[in-house]
C-alpha cells in the first residue's frame, strides 16, 4: 500500500470500507457452506415449559421424567452428581410447597425413593462390605461399579453420566428429545457396525461407512444405545398417555432440571435484578441530566 | 493537571490524619475534585466500567475459591458442587464466568476508544503501556481461569496454548520442550498444571489491581484525553470529576450491568461451550477445540501462519503492536475526528479484527467462497477460512506498521479546534458557557 496514494483524500478510505464490508459479507455467506464433517441434524423444534425468562418446570412432568429415568435410563446411565434429597429441594420433582420447612433430606418422598435402592457401605462394627438401603443424602445409585464394568456390559461403549447431559450437549433438552425419538433405518448405502445404531441427531463422522457420493454423506452418526422409548414403555401415574413422545419429553425435562436445578430460581432472581437495575438506571440518568443541565458540552 | 490540592480537612480527625497520611486528600484530589474535560463522551465511561468488572471478578473469585478444589480428580465436581449445593453458588459462578466475557467486552471498547481518539500519544505513552500490561495480565488470568473447571475445553485449551511454547524447539532444539515441561510441571497437562494455574489465577488479579493503580496515577498526571484531542487550556474546559463524571459513569455502569445481568440470569451458558460441561478426558479429544470468544482473533492469526514458530510469534506480535503503537503513529493530530482518511483505516481495522474473530471460531479448512468440489472427497473447495485469516492478519499488522506511520506524514487533516470549548460554543454563548462552568461545584 503506497502511502502517497492513500494520503491524498478520503475517497480511498471509503473504498477501504467497501472492501471490509465485502469481506464481512463474503464471510457471512460462508457460514452456510462451511461445515465440519461431523454434521448432525439440527434438533427438532420442541417447546418446553422452562424455556425463556419466565419459564417454569412443570412439576408433574418432572415426576414423570424421573420415572422414565428410574425405570429405563438408570439401567445403564449413572447420575453421580445427584442425591435423592435433590429430588425434594425447592423446585425439584418432589418438592412439597405445603411443607417448606422440611429440609430436602427429611422429605418423606426423598426418603421413600432412596429406600428402594441398596448402596454399598462399610459396616462400622465389623468393617465388612455391606449393602444397606440408601438414605436421602446418598447419591443416586450407579448401575455399574466402575467404568470397566459399564463398558463390559455395553459392548465397549460407556453410557455417559446424565447429571449435566442437558448442558453438555448443544441443543440441550431439545437435543435429548430428538435423539431419543430420532432412530430410523440407516439410509441405503450405509454400513452400520455391529452393536451400533444409526441416529441422524448423533454427532459423528460416517464417511468411511458410506458407499454413496462423497458429498452426500447423510447427517448423523452411530450410537451404541438402541432405541429405548416406545409407546407404553413407562406407565405414568397421572393418566398422561404413555406415548414415546411424552416419555421423551418428560425425561428431557427431568434431565434439564437435573443439569441446572436452580434455573427457575435463577430466572426469577434475574427478573427482580433487571427491574431493580432499570429503576436505578432511570434515576441515575435523570440525576445525570439534572447535574449536567447547565454545562454545554 | 494534577495541580494544587484544594482539599480542606473539615474535622479534627481529618486534620490529624492529613499531616500523617494524606489519604483522604489523595482520594479527594483523584475522585472528587479532579478536573476532567467536559466533553468526554460515553466511550470514556468504560474505564469506570472496567474498574467495576475487576472488583466483581475479585470478589466473586475469592468466594469461589472457598469452595473450589484445585485437583484434577475433584475440580470438575467441585464446580458442580458450587452450582448445586453452595448457597447462591450458581449466581456467584455465573457472575464470575460471564464477568470474564464482560471484562473483555469492556476492555476491547476501551482499547478501541484509545485507538480512535489517539489516547496513546504524548504525553500518555506510559498510561497506554500500563494499559497494555493490564490487558496481557487479563489474558493470562482469563486463560488460566478457564482451565480451572477442568472440562474438555479447559483441558484441551491448556494443551494447545502450552504446546505453543514447544515451537521454540525450532530455534534451539530442546528448549521449547523444556519450557513446556516446566510450564506443565510434568510431561503432560495434569494435576500439577491445574494447581499452578489456580495459584497464578488467584495471584494475577491482584497484580492487575496494582497496575490499575499505576494506570490511574499515569492518567492523573496529564489528565484525560478527550474526543477533540486537544489539551485542556483553561478551567472552562473542565468540570470536577464529582459529581459530573461520577453520575455519568454511574449511569453507563448501570446500563452495562443490565447487559451483564441479562447474560448471568437468562443466558449464562450462551458464551460458553457445551464440551466444557464434560469432565476433562485426556483420551478423548473434542472434534473442534476453540478458545473463548475474546481470544478468537489471535487464535485466527496463530492458525493463519503455516509455520508454528512464526504463528506463535504472529500471535504475540499482534499484541506487541499495541505496545509499540505510541511510536508508530506519526500523526500530530490525536483524534481521528480530524483525520478523515485515518478514520476509514481505523474502521477497516475494527472490521478486520472482528473478521479474524469470526475466522478463529471456524475450522481452518472451512470454505468461505466455494469454487468447485474436490474430485476425491467431494468436499467444496475454494477460498478457505485460513486464507481469509491471512488477508485479515496482513491488514491487522499493516495498520500498525505501514498505515499509521506513513499516513501521519502524508494525510490532510481537518482543522483542529483551538480549545475543547470551541466546538461546543453556541453562537455568542461564550459568556453563558463560562458562567456555567466557572463554579460548577455549586450546581447539582
Amino acid at each position: 500500500m503506497s502511502s502517497s496514494i492513500l494520503g491524498r483524500s478520503g475517497f480511498h478510505g471509503l473504498r477501504a470500507l467497501a472492501v471490509a464490508a465485502l469481506a464481512l459479507g463474503v464471510a457471512a455467506l460462508g457460514t452456510g457452506v462451511a461445515q465440519a464433517k461431523t454434521n448432525a441434524k439440527e434438533p427438532q423444534e420442541v417447546s418446553f415449559s422452562f424455556e425463556g425468562p419466565f419459564g417454569r418446570f412443570d412439576q408433574a412432568e418432572l415426576q414423570r421424567g424421573f420415572k422414565v429415568y428410574a425405570e429405563v435410563c438408570s439401567a445403564c446411565h449413572s447420575m453421580n452428581l445427584l442425591s435423592y434429597r435433590d429430588l425434594a429441594q425447592p423446585g425439584g420433582p418432589f418438592w412439597d410447597p405445603k411443607h417448606p420447612n422440611i429440609s430436602p433430606a427429611e422429605s418423606p418422598y426423598a426418603k421413600a425413593i432412596a429406600a428402594q435402592y441398596k448402596v454399598p457401605d462399610i459396616d462400622p462394627d465389623t468393617g465388612d462390605v455391606i449393602q444397606r438401603p440408601a438414605t436421602a443424602a446418598d447419591r443416586f445409585k450407579a448401575p455399574f461399579a466402575n467404568e470397566a464394568a459399564a463398558r463390559a456390559a455395553n459392548g465397549g461403549a460407556l453410557p455417559p453420566d446424565l447429571s449435566v447431559i442437558a448442558r453438555a450437549r448443544e441443543g440441550g433438552a431439545a437435543y435429548i428429545y430428538s435423539l431419543l425419538l430420532g432412530y430410523e433405518e440407516a439410509p441405503a448405502g450405509m454400513t452400520v457396525p455391529d452393536g451400533k445404531y444409526y441416529n441422524p441427531y448423533m454427532a459423528g463422522d460416517m464417511s468411511s461407512y458410506w458407499k454413496g457420493a462423497k458429498d452426500k454423506v447423510p447427517e448423523g452418526g452411530f450410537i451404541a444405545m438402541a432405541r429405548q422409548l416406545v409407546d407404553d414403555r413407562v406407565q405414568f401415574d397421572d393418566k398422561t398417555p404413555s406415548t414415546a413422545a411424552n416419555e421423551a419429553h418428560a425425561v428431557a425435562t427431568f434431565l434439564a432440571w437435573a443439569a441446572d436445578p436452580h434455573q427457575v430460581e435463577r430466572k426469577q432472581t434475574g427478573i427482580a435484578v433487571m427491574l431493580f437495575l432499570l429503576v436505578f438506571t432511570l434515576l441515575t440518568y435523570l440525576s445525570y441530566r439534572q447535574i449536567w443541565r447547565n454545562v454545554s458540552h | 493537571m494534577s495541580g494544587h490540592s484544594k482539599y480542606e480537612p473539615k474535622t479534627g480527625f481529618e486534620r490529624w490524619l492529613d499531616v500523617r497520611l494524606p489519604i483522604v486528600r489523595m482520594a479527594y484530589d483523584t475522585a472528587i475534585d479532579f478536573p476532567t474535560p467536559k466533553n468526554l463522551n460515553y466511550w470514556w465511561t468504560f474505564g469506570g466500567i472496567l474498574a467495576v468488572c475487576l472488583v466483581i471478578q475479585i470478589v466473586t473469585g475469592v468466594v469461589l475459591a472457598m469452595h473450589y478444589v484445585a485437583n484434577a480428580g475433584l475440580a470438575f465436581n467441585s464446580v458442580e458442587h458450587i452450582m448445586r449445593d453452595v448457597n447462591h453458588g450458581w449466581m456467584i459462578r455465573y457472575i464470575h464466568a460471564n464477568g470474564a466475557s464482560m471484562f473483555f467486552l469492556a476492555v476491547y471498547v476501551h482499547i478501541a476508544r484509545g485507538l480512535y481518539y489517539g489516547s496513546y500519544k504524548a504525553p500518555r505513552e506510559i498510561l497506554w503501556l500500563l494499559g497494555c500490561v493490564i490487558y496481557l495480565l487479563m489474558m493470562a488470568t482469563a486463560f488460566m481461569g478457564y482451565v480451572l473447571p477442568w472440562g474438555q475445553m479447559s483441558y484441551y485449551g491448556a494443551v494447545v496454548i502450552t504446546n505453543l511454547f514447544s515451537a521454540f524447539d525450532n530455534v534451539i532444539p530442546g528448549v521449547g520442550t523444556a519450557i513446556t515441561t516446566w510450564l506443565w510441571g510434568g510431561f503432560a497437562v495434569d494435576n500439577a498444571t491445574l494447581n499452578r494455574f489456580f495459584s497464578l489465577h488467584y495471584l494475577l488479579p491482584f497484580m492487575i489491581a496494582g497496575v490499575v493503580g499505576l494506570h490511574i496515577w499515569a492518567l492523573h498526571v496529564p489528565g484525560n484525553n478527550n474526543p477533540v484531542g486537544v489539551d485542556v487550556k483553561s478551567k472552562e474546559d473542565t468540570v470536577p470529576f464529582h459529581p459530573y463524571y461520577t453520575v455519568k459513569d454511574g449511569f453507563a455502569i448501570l446500563v452495562f450491568l443490565l447487559l451483564f445481568s441479562w447474560f448471568v440470569f437468562f443466558a449464562p451458558e450462551a458464551l460458553g461451550h457445551a464440551d466444557n460441561q464434560v469432565m476433562a478426558n485426556p483420551l478423548a479429544t473434542p472434534s473442534h477445540i476453540v478458545p473463548e470468544w475474546y481470544f478468537l482473533p489471535f487464535y485466527a492469526i496463530l492458525r493463519a501462519v503455516p509455520d508454528k514458530l512464526f504463528g506463535v510469534l504472529g500471535m504475540f506480535g499482534a499484541i506487541a503492536m499495541l505496545f509499540a503503537l505510541p511510536w508508530l503513529d506519526t500523526s500530530k493530530v490525536r483524534s481521528m475526528r480530524y483525520r478523515p482518511t485515518a478514520r476509514w483505516f481505523f474502521f477497516l481495522f475494527i472490521a478486520a479484527t472482528l473478521g479474524l474473530g469470526w475466522c478463529g471460531g471456524k475450522l481452518p479448512d472451512d470454505v468461505v467462497i466455494p469454487i468447485g468440489r474436490d474430485v476425491v472427497t467431494g468436499d467444496p473447495t475454494g477460498f478457505t477460512v485460513v486464507m481469509l485469516s491471512r488477508v485479515l492478519a496482513i491488514y491487522y499488522f499493516a495498520y500498525f506498521i505501514a498505515v499509521l506511520p506513513l499516513l501521519g506524514l502524508f494525510e490532510k487533516t481537518l482543522p483542529v479546534p483551538d480549545t475543547i470549548s470551541t466546538p461546543v460554543l453556541p453562537k455568542g454563548g461564550a459568556a453563558m458557557l463560562s458562567g456555567a462552568t466557572a463554579s460548577p461545584e455549586k450546581k447539582g
